[in-house]
């Protein structure tokens, strides 16, 4: 499985945020974008999951393991963005079944709810309403949701926002985890994250 | 991709069902138009009677929009919607799933409270049944159409009234045929069934033009 960006450009409000960028990587690599406020993280990670469309260049996926050969980019990468998509109405597990379910038709849920939330160190709260969780368990939400339906590339932005030292190492746990399995990570962040093997991609300009 | 779509489904009349859902919000209010009403013209029962279907019918309308321009706006603040557009289901497929249970959660109950509400305005037994019927047909049109209208807000904070601008000159139509479906149902010579058969192909036409612009104008807007 490979990730191959050719000549990226995106624009956002009429205004070109990134230009002709490339970089190519391999199964269990990671790719680390950094870069000052405004620099086009977030656009380079959404137009990745065909969340924007691109100005120019291409961005393709090799053919992955237990997806159709026309399986869309968007269809096969996890994107975790700003907002942690959990309902106050509904329970953390009802949230995480419906994701499931929804994210991962095709494929048996690679984890049950209870598991991915015991990895997470939430199962205390799986019956409680999502609306009441602090903004470090709500992410934790949000990160179960990539444990719970196989993806092989995950589109992370900014996923240490919120958490503790704890949820820290057991996200860096599962990339890691994700990367051993042959697995494709972007990640967006102005902080170290250290994701190893993992790749550098600056934007923005600076040093 | 059924699995999904049940699970869409089951969530979808959840969120509804549970407390700020706005399920029964669309019912009561629903009630307040139709037994304020009475207050406004007076309690002459003939008049009553004869206007009483219109009179259910613009209610049905207007709290069929109430709420409606947070169909998707609730999805687009808190990043659902962006993980539903990375889901193998097509997002035409989730827009109707959701519409559908929408109509469900508001609509319907509309319909099934519109003979206790007809009693109200004094409308004899065989015209309740004409508007229910003419309801039960009718309020899907709705839906579909203030779907458009959810989805070309989606990202404009506060566009209930705008969304209501926008959407209710569209429902003429159906309000028209709603209102002569009611009323031929119970005509003195006898059932007549022409407004049903248009007011039948409204519904359809606003449920697939309706999907189909709705999800058109998601992918456009949440660039």
């Amino acid at each position: 499985m490979r990730l191959r960006a050719e000549g990226l450009s995106i624009d956002r409000g009429g205004r070109r945020v990134i230009r002709a960028t490339s970089f190519a990587l391999e199964a269990g690599e990671a790719l680390l974008v950094t870069g000052p406020n405004g620099a086009g993280k977030s656009t380079l990670l959404r137009a990745i999951a065909g969340l924007l469309p691109l100005a120019a260049g291409s961005v393709h996926l090799a053919p992955s393991a237990g997806f159709d050969r026309d399986a869309s980019l968007s269809e096969r990468s996890h994107y975790l963005g700003h907002a942690d998509a959990a309902k106050a109405a509904l329970s953390v597990r009802e949230n995480l079944e419906f994701w499931a379910a929804l994210l991962g038709s095709r494929n048996r849920p690679a984890h049950s709810v209870e598991e991915a939330l015991t990895r997470l160190d939430l199962s205390r709260l799986i019956d409680v309403s999502a609306g009441l969780l602090s903004a470090g368990q709500r992410r934790r939400v949000a990160l179960a949701r990539l444990l719970m339906t196989k993806r092989p590339l995950w589109l992370l932005d900014e996923p240490q926002n919120a958490l503790d030292s704890r949820a820290l190492d057991c996200l860096l746990d599962m990339a890691k985890e994700h990367l051993a399995g042959g697995g494709i990570i972007v990640a967006a962040t102005h902080t170290p994250l250290p994701i190893e093997p993992g790749r550098a991609l600056r934007l923005g300009g600076g040093p | 991709m059924r699995s999904a779509l049940a699970a869409l489904f089951v969530r979808e009349v959840k969120i509804a069902g549970r407390i700020g859902g706005g399920a029964t919000v669309g019912l009561v209010f629903f009630l307040i138009l139709v037994t304020i009403v009475p207050f406004g013209i007076g309690p002459e029962r003939q008049l009553l009677a004869r206007i009483g279907p219109s009179i259910l019918w613009i209610a049905a309308l207007l709290a069929t929009l109430l709420g409606l321009d947070r169909l998707f706006q609730a999805d687009d603040e808190d990043g659902s919607l962006d993980l539903l557009m990375t889901s193998e289901v097509p997002l035409e497929i989730l827009v109707a799933v959701k519409c559908c249970a929408h109509w469900i959660m508001t609509g319907l109950p509309l319909v099934l409270a519109s003979p206790f509400f007809g009693a109200l305005l004094a409308i004899e037994p065989p015209g309740l049944a004409g508007v229910g019927l003419s309801l039960l047909i009718g309020t899907p049109a709705l839906t579909f159409l203030g779907a458009i209208g959810a989805a070309l807000l989606v990202s404009l904070r506060r566009g209930g009234l705008l969304m209501a601008v926008l959407i209710l000159p569209f429902t003429i139509p159906v309000l028209i045929f709603g209102v002569a479906t009611a009323s031929d149902l119970s005509g003195p010579e006898g059932p007549g069934f022409q407004p049903l058969m248009v007011l039948a192909a409204l519904t359809l036409i606003a449920a697939v033009t309706g999907t189909f612009a709705a999800a058109a104008a998601l992918r456009v807007l949440l660039r």
